[in-house]
């Protein structure tokens, strides 16, 4: 099936077998490989990417369904190679290690901000429930997440 | 003299920012699975459904048939691929069992995911597609899940060994013959404690990843793995395979972490590398997250017997231990060596007579096989004699931190020899234990307590203790040699002065979320005075740096960073030579600070190591008989593990009639000596202390009767997210390591270590008072509600 998506402010298209997933489609057909798969269950979060300026898990929406939409992956993150505040507070804060929820992690990070700029740190770990992290603990990615809202 | 004592540290102990980051947050940095390889076939593996059956038959012949599939391998087809089984590189013991392993079953099936068919295709889709066509037939035996049923050896898992066990490694220390026993016989106070470490799944959130890429003519192989140990796997993929070693070369792209699960050589790796070589083909793999809970290793899962003697006043007198190891159903890279790793910590951080008496045994189940886990054996370790520690305590009726002072190897007594031989390198753990105890408030929160938890209440206040060693920095060759492992436990580092005094560092350590590249930077700015950002760190590429042992055991800094200062060192030796030569003087008159070479007594008579660089390129004019370039390589082997240590405390409060806790503040104290980076650090401690945590709370790999993994997803593996943790207040001692010129000990595991058993002994602390002396991990709030009204009866 064709589908036409706008990523990362592009327009693509591409031929896809119905059951392709987001993520496969970001990845494989657009090599957009910063979006992670780190689970078959929609239970890590390291896929989230915004679809239409919403958090969303890649891996639990077909491509098909995203046909239309706009679509922002961590490669679409960084204006004029200046990284976005939240991957800089990231940095910042030693908020990752292996880095491989990062994305993700920075992506549902922005998607709370969007929706309450001024969280709690209740409301962060709560608000980040749906991306898991192996390596940091969470403590210095609640900082990040704290420091960018206060940027 | 360490580096602290000589002068002023600049960089070193400096918050530096992580130079991984940029790459990591924008999406930018390749895991193995990122790799663009054109023409690349896709492996699955189809795994065993049972844990314990024989195969009967394999019908591939649909499978074959499907569109993109190129071929399907049973075990037994794939049989002469293999130059011997897969390695098992600790035999802890002459006579240890050790079945054949190889990457593919053939007659026999042993643990639900053990290979049995391969299958190639043009796409992954297809080579998932295919598994499913694959007709196995199976004759299904019992499974053996329990460990202490298996050593009954009622069913026998490998025919050829004749039993379950594997191994009974025994370290019996006596003063004199038979004082263990005396010392039980005369103890004032004993207690007897059986503890089980259950089953963990790593989980570390990138799945494994391999490619193996045929290089043209010749026969060499690249292999990309997301994995910890690019040098062990390049020489195990040679020996296994049967491949001249040179033609072997391992990178690790980057890795999304690793907490020893890919401290490993697993079966598609060879795969991978097997059929590109039969193919002439890119080979490559991808874990799906239900595969990774079922074919790579599991952590812990240890039945362990702890009995501790104490004189009146609490004082140890005596430690005896008895531990069942479960191996699952074959022995990996160092399964058997990981109880062993524990062996010498039983004793915890206290000063105990020669009175140690330690048994491990080693058993096969038909489960997914254990090794190396964040702390591998010291965590086990260290619950068991903490959490004892506290029986002892509750036995005495006295509070467990006058017990942990009364028992304290005690500053003025470092360095320490141990009753096992082992000299304890540098400590101080009442200043690390009262630092805990102050930032957690312990007598305000007993005090708070004793109000609060009277008779009727509904939520209990708790808090609980842990005070640790880690033996870390793996480690000194000799003893490794005498501990059987099957390699030493040096690391080697080069340090190259470019022509333009840009500097490489190549490193033999390979960081999978470290920060290496940062904190390596670091200490060669501070050794050799360039600033961190003209210094590039090369790592996890054997042909790049193809001398190493990797990362793993809290070893990289302490034997792979002080590797690079070493090398540093030669590199300012040779540089000196030049420099003396240049300003013709004895090398002898020259002092070196802030990368500028000084006559002493005479500072404008001076040369930057930057310039001594390019005349090193040029060889125009160096001293007669001196080589050109400005690099060396240093290879250094540990005079002795490094002993991080500190106490970690933690306040829970416990509803009685839900059985749900909260931990309202945890507390962690660490000493690891010199800290090159304190945010590093402090991640590291953060991440460990979460993981100890949630094996107390939360995490556990569980079988049903039948050897089923019923956890193999992370909707049922309850890794914690941000809202079921605390944040981790730390705090650091700085007792600096006496055995390295960095002064520096390993930080990677102290988190895991401290944190289980300091969360377990909060939460019987609280529920002390209704009598629950036992707390199984993991501390549900189901098995918490349980505990409470069995005490009730």
């Amino acid at each position: 099936m064709k589908v036409s998506i706008t990523v990362n402010g592009t327009a693509t298209e591409s031929d896809v077998e119905p059951r392709t997933l987001l993520v496969h489609y970001l990845r494989e057909h657009l090599d957009l490989t910063g979006t992670n798969v780190g689970c078959d269950t929609s239970s890590c979060g390291a896929c989230t990417v915004h679809l239409n300026g919403e958090a969303v898990k890649s891996c639990t929406i077909l491509a098909v369904q995203a046909d239309g939409t706009s679509v922002k992956t961590i490669e679409g993150m960084s204006t004029n190679g200046e990284m976005h505040p939240m991957q800089q507070a990231f940095m910042e804060n030693h908020g990752l290690q292996c880095g491989y929820c990062t994305p993700g992690m920075v992506m549902a990070a922005v998607g709370l901000l969007n929706e309450n700029p001024n969280p709690t740190e209740d409301e962060v770990r709560f608000g980040l429930e749906g991306n898991l992290c192996r390596c940091t603990g969470y403590h210095n990615i609640v900082k990040s997440v704290l420091a960018a809202a206060k940027k | 003299m360490t580096m602290t004592e000589n002068r002023t540290n600049t960089v070193i102990g400096t918050r530096m920012l992580r130079r991984e980051d940029p790459a990591l947050l924008t999406g930018e940095g390749k895991y193995t699975n990122d790799l663009n390889i054109p023409g690349s076939l896709h492996l699955a593996v189809l795994r065993s459904p049972y844990a314990h059956a024989k195969i009967i038959s394999i019908d591939t012949s649909a499978a074959k048939a499907l569109p993109g599939v190129i071929a399907v391998y049973t075990g037994a087809e794939l049989a002469s691929e293999w130059a011997g089984p897969m390695p098992c590189a600790w035999p802890v013991t002459p006579d240890m069992k050790n079945p054949a392993h190889y990457p593919l079953a053939v007659s026999k099936v042993c643990y639900v995911g053990d290979g049995v068919v391969a299958i190639l295709a043009t796409n992954e889709t297809a080579s998932r597609d295919a598994l499913d066509l694959v007709d196995v037939q199976y004759e299904p035996l019992k499974a053996v899940v329990d460990v202490e049923e298996a050593l009954k050896d009622n069913i026998v898992i490998h025919d050829e060994l004749g039993t379950n066990k594997s191994y009974t490694w025994p370290l019996l220390v006596e003063e004199t013959p038979g004082c263990v026993e005396e010392a039980f016989k005369k103890a004032k106070y004993t207690v007897s404690e059986r503890y089980v470490q259950q089953r963990l799944l790593p989980m570390a959130m990138e799945p494994r990843a391999v490619a193996a890429v045929p290089q043209p003519f010749g026969g060499d192989i690249t292999l990309y793995s997301s994995t910890q140990v690019p040098h062990i796997l390049k020489v195990m993929t040679a020996l296994t395979l049967g491949i001249p070693e040179h033609q072997v070369r391992v990178v690790a792209p980057s890795v999304g972490g690793g907490f020893g699960s890919k401290l490993n050589v697993y079966a598609e790796e060879l795969l991978c590398v097997a059929l590109s070589r039969k193919h002439k083909l890119p080979v490559r793999w991808v874990e799906e997250r239900t595969e990774n809970s079922q074919a790579t290793i599991h952590g812990r899962g240890q039945v362990q017997y702890v009995e501790l003697a104490a004189d009146e006043q609490g004082k140890l007198t005596a430690v005896r231990v008895r531990i069942i190891g479960d191996m699952g159903a074959y022995l990996q890279l160092v399964t058997p060596g990981i109880p062993i790793l524990g062996a010498f910590l039983y004793a915890g951080v206290y000063d105990i007579p020669k009175a140690y008496d330690f048994i491990c045994t080693g058993v096969f189940t038909t489960l997914t096989p254990t090794d190396a886990y964040r702390g591998a054996g010291r965590p086990e370790a260290t619950y068991a004699i903490e959490c004892a520690m506290d029986a002892l305590a509750r036995e005495m009726k006295i509070d467990p931190f006058e017990l942990r002072k009364r028992n304290f190897i005690q500053k003025e007594q470092f360095p320490y020899t141990a009753f096992s031989g082992l000299t304890y390198d540098s400590g101080d753990h009442l200043l690390a234990a009262d630092k805990a105890a102050g930032i957690a408030d312990y007598a305000g929160i007993r005090a708070k307590q004793a109000k609060q938890n009277v008779p009727g209440a509904t939520k209990l206040l708790g808090i609980g203790m842990s005070s640790y060693f880690e033996m870390c920095g793996l480690a000194p060759s000799r003893v490794l040699a005498s501990l059987n492992y099957g390699a030493g436990g040096w690391e080697a580092a080069t340090v190259r002065v470019l022509p333009t005094a840009k500097v490489q560092v190549v490193t033999g350590t390979s960081p999978h979320g470290q920060g290496h590249e940062t904190s390596w930077a670091m200490i060669a700015s501070e050794k050799l005075g360039i600033p961190p950002e003209d210094i590039d760190v090369l790592h996890s590429d054997t042909a790049i740096a193809p001398l190493g042992l990797d990362t793993y055991g809290s070893r990289s800094l302490p034997v792979g960073g002080v590797a690079v200062a070493g090398a540093c060192d030669k590199v300012i030796d040779k540089a000196k030579l030049i420099a003396a030569h240049q300003l013709e003087c004895s090398a002898d008159d020259l002092e070196f600070a802030g990368g500028i070479f000084s006559v002493k007594g005479s500072p404008d008579r001076a040369v930057p190591i930057a310039a001594l660089a390019f005349a090193a390129f040029t060889a125009h004019n160096l001293p007669d008989g001196l080589e050109p370039n400005l690099e060396a390589q240093y290879t250094y082997d540990p005079p002795n593990f490094s002993w991080p240590f500190g106490t970690h405390m933690a306040i829970v409060e416990i509803d009685v009639e839900t059985g749900k806790i909260e931990v309202l503040k945890y507390v962690a104290v660490d000493d690891c000596g010199v800290q090159i980076n304190p945010l590093i650090v402090e991640g590291q401690v953060h991440g460990g202390v979460i993981q100890g945590l949630a094996q107390a709370l939360f995490e556990e790999a569980v079988y049903d009767e039948d050897g089923n993994l019923k956890t193999t997803t992370l909707a049922e593996y309850l890794v914690p997210a941000a809202c079921d943790v605390p944040p981790v207040t730390t705090a650091h001692t700085v007792t600096p390591s006496p055995t390295n010129q960095l002064g520096v000990k390993g930080i990677g595991e102290a988190g895991t270590i401290g944190a289980a058993p300091t969360i377990i002994n909060a939460i019987i602390d609280a529920l002390s008072s209704l009598g629950v002396k036992h707390m199984p991990m993991p501390a549900s709030p189901q098995t918490v509600w349980r505990a409470i009204q069995s005490a009730k009866k």
